[in-house]
């Protein structure tokens, strides 16, 4: 029982490092911000999410408990935050993007190229 | 001091270590980012990685208190991937 308990322990560390290497192989080799962007924010995500879990199911005390999950729920609320964030900062400024990307024009002030002008009104 | 630790602990070891040098492969990429966004989006990265490794070195060797470091570690690393998403767009902070 405890084998089995050890084994599930391993297979949640070696796919959360499975996961946060695609990130990282993502955020090298993508041609475009968006698209590593699209790489690290959800796989660091879902990996940081599994070997937390792996760490949880590991330790002793109720006190360690409550500080991994309180990690893990910050994690998981920030690194969604960042990437919108970081996506609209590098939109609104122009950012770089890949020929084949499609585009559709959210705001007044858009995409790569324009002036923009009138940047405080995008909240609008 | 490799052979006191339980076999589950050295599995643990191991994988902060990769985790290690995934970090440095991120390095790669803050270093010849060519925008600036890119660089901040590799140094969020490497913060959520080391928040992982720093709790994987508190398992390992039982010490609670790097916890602590972890969560705050994570809040900084937060504010100040905001501070500069805010400075970027808009020039100047207030």
């Amino acid at each position: 029982m405890t084998f089995l308990f050890d084994l599930i322990i391993s297979f949640l560390l070696w796919a959360g490092l499975f996961f946060l290497f695609v990130g990282t192989i993502g955020l090298i080799r993508l041609p475009d911000l968006y698209t590593r962007m699209h790489a690290t924010s959800k796989c660091d995500t879902l990996g940081t999410g599994l070997i937390l879990l792996a760490v949880i199911l590991q330790v002793p005390g109720y006190n360690e408990i409550i500080k991994l999950v309180l990690l893990g729920v910050f994690i998981w609320t920030i690194n969604p935050v960042v990437a919108h964030i970081m996506g609209h900062t590098a939109y609104l400024r122009g950012e770089h993007h890949t020929p084949s990307t499609f585009f559709k024009d959210c705001y007044d002030t858009p995409y790569p190229g324009k002036e923009m002008s009138g940047k405080e009104d995008v909240h609008a | 001091m490799l052979s006191e630790l339980t076999f589950l602990e050295q599995i643990f070891l191991g994988v902060a270590i990769l985790l290690t040098a995934a970090t440095f492969l991120c390095l790669y990429r803050a270093v010849v980012g060519p925008s600036e966004a890119d660089r901040i989006v590799s140094i969020n990265v490497i913060g959520t990685k080391t928040v992982v490794i720093i709790s994987l070195v508190s398992l390992v060797f039982h010490q609670e208190f790097f916890l602590d470091v972890a969560l705050v570690y994570a809040l900084i690393s937060f504010v100040a991937t905001i501070g500069v998403a805010k400075y970027m767009e808009k020039g100047v902070l207030e």
